[in-house]
């Protein structure tokens, strides 16, 4: 557990970095700092682990002030991740991995053998530890970074901006790998990001800065989205938060309908009257045949209008409703958790699910 | 050719003082270099005084220092130790800047992430910086190994046993060969540590090798 009490960061030139900033992160849980730029997020994080200090106020780990411990020995208990990894450019993957093992005093073989289990714990392959940072894309970077915070188990990971510099798809990749390590290793994590999409994704609690380093509110994600304390929040986390807001309701049982299905390969009688939506030998969805069409000989891919996202059972109604608007047909595929159709659903269904639902988004 | 046959002590004895003359102060310019580097890059205004002040020790004429130095070090003209503190001089002036611009080129965030590691900063120094460094170290010793190797030879004219001698003789007794073959003897051994410093710097880098290698196949 970590506290803020009354922490302050005002610099020589009189800015006030972070104001008078009182807040408890849980043991064991995912917080995120949010805020534009300069709302001390990151000062906030970094007052942590006493990369800056604070002029005034108190923060304890475990009800023990940091004051008391020497700045080096209390990073050593505290794993950090770094915007662009920083990892050492002189230094095998695994030997980075190993630093703080070796700067605790473990013997060079026990480190580095940990340190390969590491790389796995992180999803990257045991040869990729002979290899050095530059031979690595952005997103493996950024996975030895995590991996090289975890090596000695510190109970507490401090994240600053970590996913921010690699490209989307790689980013959210990152965010359900920590989720899953998140899941095994149980640590207290400190997650700073301007990004309040990815804050609502991997917080269990946001903390949303304002200029001055003024906390605007902390919460839970769908408490942020659905009661915002007040127009600042309301207009940082922006208009499409209703929206977004989906990602926190899930349909246990959505009702399906039913549309023509045939499979790739099949010939198809005649012009088609409707839709109809054709799946592969493993019942996979791979597009529709749009009403008119009429296929000479076996149906190809190439006479296929492409589909929209597909919803899978069991997740967030935001899924659902983008796969019904994406639709070319508007009615978006529904598919089991082994990506096999099960059935359609029109975005007038999906909204009648959300209004009959008790957690339903937007002031009550 | 003759001569050389009939002269080979003439050439070889020379050899050892002169590479002793002219590679200590390698040694030492480079440990004194370091530091110095170190304050320079750390503070802006010992940077704004040390990197002029070692450019400006680099202009003084090596026969002036030649001689300056015996009075200033209580030593005797023809002592070697005047030769060895002169191009230590030299050394320290091509390699402040080197240190000092190597440590700079260190990116922060590799630097922030090593105090957030729990780096002490003796051990981050040589830990992390000062590797990272030796490319550039490595570029500065070249062009001062080879300077040396040179500038040695000036120490013919004090009298001090290397293979400038075989200048101050050959002149002397107008025999040409000898100054050729001196000329030789100078441009291979400056060429020979040229090449060694150019291995150890690979040898010390293979992390610059792999990234010169990704950069080759973009």
């Amino acid at each position: 557990m970590i506290e803020f009490r009354d922490v302050t960061k005002q610099y020589p030139d009189g800015t006030v970095a972070v104001d008078k900033l009182n807040l408890t992160v849980d043991a064991g849980t995912i917080t995120v700092f949010v805020g534009p730029s300069g709302c001390g997020k990151t000062t906030s994080l970094r007052m942590v682990n006493r990369m800056i200090e604070a002029t005034s106020g108190t923060i304890l780990i475990d009800g023990k002030d940091i004051k008391d411990s020497a700045p080096a020995s209390l990073r050593l208990g505290i794993g950090y991740v770094i915007q662009q990894a920083g990892l050492f450019p002189h230094r095998t993957v695994l030997d980075n991995v190993a630093t703080v093992p070796l700067l605790s005093g473990w013997d060079k073989r026990k480190a580095r053998s940990r340190a390969a289990e590491l790389l796995e714990t992180v999803g990257l392959p045991a040869e990729m530890g002979k290899r050095y940072p530059v031979q690595l894309s952005g997103g493996q970077q950024q996975r030895v970074g995590v991996a090289r915070a975890l090596a000695a188990d510190p109970p507490i990971l401090l994240m600053d901006e970590p996913f921010s510099a690699v490209d989307p798809v790689v980013r959210e990749d990152l965010q359900n790998e920590l989720l899953r390590l998140q899941d095994e290793l149980d640590k207290t994590i400190v997650f700073v990001t301007h990004d309040i999409d990815e804050a609502v994704r991997i917080g269990e609690k946001v903390a949303v800065f304002r200029k001055g380093g003024v906390l605007a509110q902390y919460g839970t994600p769908a408490d942020v989205l659905r009661y915002p304390a007040d127009e600042f929040v309301a207009s940082f986390v922006g208009r499409d938060r209703g929206y977004r807001g989906l990602s926190f309701l899930e349909s246990s049982g959505i009702a399906v309908d039913q549309v023509p299905t045939t499979t790739v390969g099949q010939p198809v009688a005649g012009p088609v009257a409707e839709w109809v939506l054709v799946l592969d030998a493993n019942e996979h969805p791979c597009g529709w045949l749009p009403p008119n069409t009429t296929v000479d000989g076996p149906l190809g891919s190439d006479s296929l209008v492409a589909g929209g996202s597909l919803y899978t059972t069991g997740t967030p109604l935001r899924g659902a409703l983008d796969a019904a608007l994406s639709s070319p047909a508007s009615r978006g595929v529904v598919v089991d958790e082994d990506g096999k159709y099960v059935g359609v659903i029109t975005a007038r269904q999906v909204l009648d699910l959300i209004e009959g639902h008790p957690e339903s988004v937007g002031k009550p | 050719m003759n001569w050389l046959s009939n002269n080979f002590d003439k050439v070889i004895d020379p050899l050892g003082p002169h590479l002793v003359i002219s590679l200590l102060p390698v040694l030492f310019g480079l440990l004194i270099s370091i530091p110095l580097g170190w304050v320079a890059n750390r503070w802006p205004i010992a940077r704004a005084i040390l990197v002029p002040a070692a450019g400006i020790l680099y202009t003084i004429p090596s026969l002036v220092l030649f001689l300056v130095l015996p009075p200033l070090l209580g030593t005797k003209v023809l002592d070697e130790i005047n030769v060895i503190v002169a191009l230590t001089i030299y050394t320290v002036a091509l390699l402040v800047r080197s240190v000092a611009d190597a440590l700079a080129a260190v990116p922060p965030h590799v630097i922030a992430a090593a105090n957030a590691m729990g780096y002490r900063p003796v051990r981050r120094f040589f830990g992390v910086e000062l590797p990272l460094a030796v490319p550039v170290l490595i570029a500065g010793l070249r062009v001062a190994t080879v300077s040396n190797i040179s500038l040695t030879s000036v120490a013919a004219i004090l009298g001090v046993p290397q293979l400038g001698g075989l200048f101050t003789d050959g002149f002397s007794v107008e025999n040409y060969d000898e100054i050729v073959i001196g000329i030789v003897l100078i441009f291979l051994l400056a060429m020979i540590f040229d090449g060694l410093l150019l291995l150890i710097g690979r040898l010390l880098t293979p992390w610059a090798r792999a990234g010169r290698a990704v950069e080759a196949a973009k």
